[in-house]
């Protein structure tokens, strides 16, 4: 994992970076989410302007092996624009919270994305013919004066430029009264849950009008209110079952087939906490921001302020690993809850065959750690790091104490420049990255 | 639970435990110096003040024509002029789709695709 070659150390390089140079980013342009799709092929980003922008990586050129096919744009659309709640007088932004991809079925991709209230089923299609040759309309779609036409013709198709358009489908709105944070798809592949900070929703695809109330933490008098619900997700083999996690670290996992209304928990996932440790920040650094199954299902990884554990779904009382992300960031805790750095959502995801898992950091560092040889390491999304082919550079943050050379103190972090957001390619060494505004690809090294 | 902090030079890892050990861990320290600075901070974080703020998310406005002015005041268009306008078509004769202009689209493609 130190990059220092040899046995199954990845070596991971620069591979693309897409975005603008210039340091003043648009609010628009803050990337708010990053999803490969099934195969790989596709990866999708969603901003803070509610727009939608996919990459497709072109087939790999049996002459070039010495890297994987790059990433280029496909398609890009609008999925979602601001607007006005007139009951509340509150802005509903067009942020686009989670893309989640529907598994390929014919020649269209689906992919649903969501703001904080509302889900779209997005079709993105390819034409590459179009038909020639009407008998009452010209070619650039003006009507013919009928009195012209003498003869009778069949239009046919003709080879067109590729064009991709994307349309949407289906508009799954007016379900949740508080903020979505997350969207999962069944394993079904014909329902899909929505969860927002006190409820979760199941959908049908194909049913808009409609939604199930599976999970419901709205206490009577909301003075009592204790915890939300961060995050959510579908076992990735069990259709009936799903996990969510709350701001009090805990993660709970429901089976559908045991009520309509799973208010009761089949499981608990807790880690029992040492009070003596406790703090004012226990608490916020505990909730968890992201969770995620294993592609095996038998894992779930969460990811709270300062680390990432590893759950057995089979062992509720305490994770079987953990990770520290940033622990030289305990002793911050102050500045960090004065500067809201504290609330920060990171992500995380698992590679391909689960044994690798990846978050990332501030000063747009991302961390990766092996599960099997235990070994960590830390990686920089820079565009001083863009030779394709050039291994990237570990990093380290010097906690305290005597810095080495290259190495770069706490300090001197730059707490604005965030990585929330990264995603593995389901079966490839192939990362996406996302800073602020800019996405970056990289993969390993081929020999 | 097993922990894997990031790799540290061993010799530096046992000064820092010996520090630590002397003095209060690290949290709370963080924690002193909050109430220090905030002595008027609430005992729990998680109580229900601080979860109802989160639920509010987004910004409040008094109605739909202030967000409205505000949506504008953003995008820096000019405020209409007091003068006649050559393209008001209402207040002659009702208006129809086709006359009304084009709503102009005011999002721009991301950077990404660029």
């Amino acid at each position: 994992m130190a990059g220092a070659g040899g046995g199954n150390d990845i070596q991971w390089c620069f591979s693309q970076v897409k975005g603008a140079v210039d340091d003043d980013v648009a609010e628009a342009d803050i990337i708010s989410t990053v999803e490969f799709n099934h195969s790989g092929e596709l990866l999708a980003t969603g901003d803070k302007g509610g727009r939608v922008v996919i990459f497709q990586q072109e087939q790999e050129n049996k002459t070039q092996s010495h890297s994987r096919g790059e990433y280029n744009v496909y398609s890009t659309f609008q999925s979602h624009e601001p607007e006005f709640d007139y009951l509340k007088s509150l802005e509903i932004e067009e942020k686009i919270n989670k893309i989640r991809w529907l598994p390929q079925k014919n020649a269209a991709q689906f992919l649903l994305s969501t703001n904080d209230k509302t889900i779209k089923l997005w079709k993105i299609s390819e034409r590459d013919k179009r038909p020639e040759g009407y008998n009452l309309k010209e070619e650039d779609g003006r009507y013919r004066d009928p009195t012209t036409v003498t003869t009778l013709r069949v239009p046919v198709f003709r080879p067109m430029d590729l064009m991709v358009e994307a349309s949407p489908r289906r508009i799954f709105a007016n379900a949740h009264t508080y903020h979505i944070n997350s969207i999962s798809i069944n394993s079904d592949y014909e329902t899909y849950l929505s969860a927002d900070d006190l409820r979760i929703n199941l959908w049908h695809l194909e049913i808009t009008d409609r939604s199930f109330n599976i999970v419901d933490i709205k206490p009577a008098n909301m003075e009592e209110l204790t915890e939300v619900i961060t995050a959510a997700e579908f076992h990735p083999n069990s259709c009936s079952t799903f996990v969510y996690s709350s701001s009090k670290g805990t993660i709970r996992l429901c089976d559908m087939r045991a009520s309509a209304l799973c208010d009761r928990h089949s499981k608990l996932f807790e880690e029992p906490e040492d009070p003596s440790n406790r703090s004012f920040f226990s608490e916020i650094i505990s909730s968890i921001s992201d969770v995620k199954f294993s592609h095996s299902g038998r894992y779930m990884m969460t990811r709270d302020y300062l680390s990432v554990k590893i759950w057995d779904l089979n062992m509720e009382n305490r994770p079987v690993e953990t990770y520290q992300v940033h622990e030289y960031l305990r002793s911050k805790l102050c500045s960090l809850y004065e500067n809201d750095c504290i609330f920060d959502k990171f992500e995380c995801c698992w590679n391909g065959s689960d044994s690798i898992v990846m978050t990332g950091s501030y000063n747009n560092f991302f961390r990766m750690f092996d599960r099997n040889s235990k070994r960590d390491i830390t990686l920089e999304a820079s565009r001083e790091n863009n030779k394709p082919r050039t291994v990237l550079k570990p990093r380290k943050v010097c906690a305290s104490g005597k810095r080495k050379k290259d190495e770069i103190s706490v300090d001197s972090l730059d707490f604005n420049k965030k990585i929330l957001h990264t995603a593995w390619h389901p079966k490839e060494n192939i990362i996406a990255v996302a800073t602020t505004n800019n996405l970056y690809i990289f993969q390993d090294k081929m020999n | 639970p097993k922990c894997f902090p990031g790799a540290q030079n061993p010799a530096e890892d046992l000064e820092d435990t010996q520090e630590k050990d002397k003095s209060i861990p690290p949290e709370r320290a963080e924690e002193a110096k909050l109430k220090a600075k905030y002595p008027n901070l609430g005992q729990k974080p998680g109580g229900s003040d601080f979860l109802m703020k989160r639920l509010q998310k987004g910004q409040k406005y008094f109605d739909s024509g202030d967000y409205n002015m505000a949506k504008a005041k953003m995008k820096n268009k000019q405020l209409p002029s007091a003068g006649p306008d050559k393209n008001l078509v209402t207040g002659d004769h009702i208006p129809t789709p086709q006359d009304l202009p084009q709503r102009k689209s005011s999002l721009v493609t991301s950077k990404l695709a660029g």
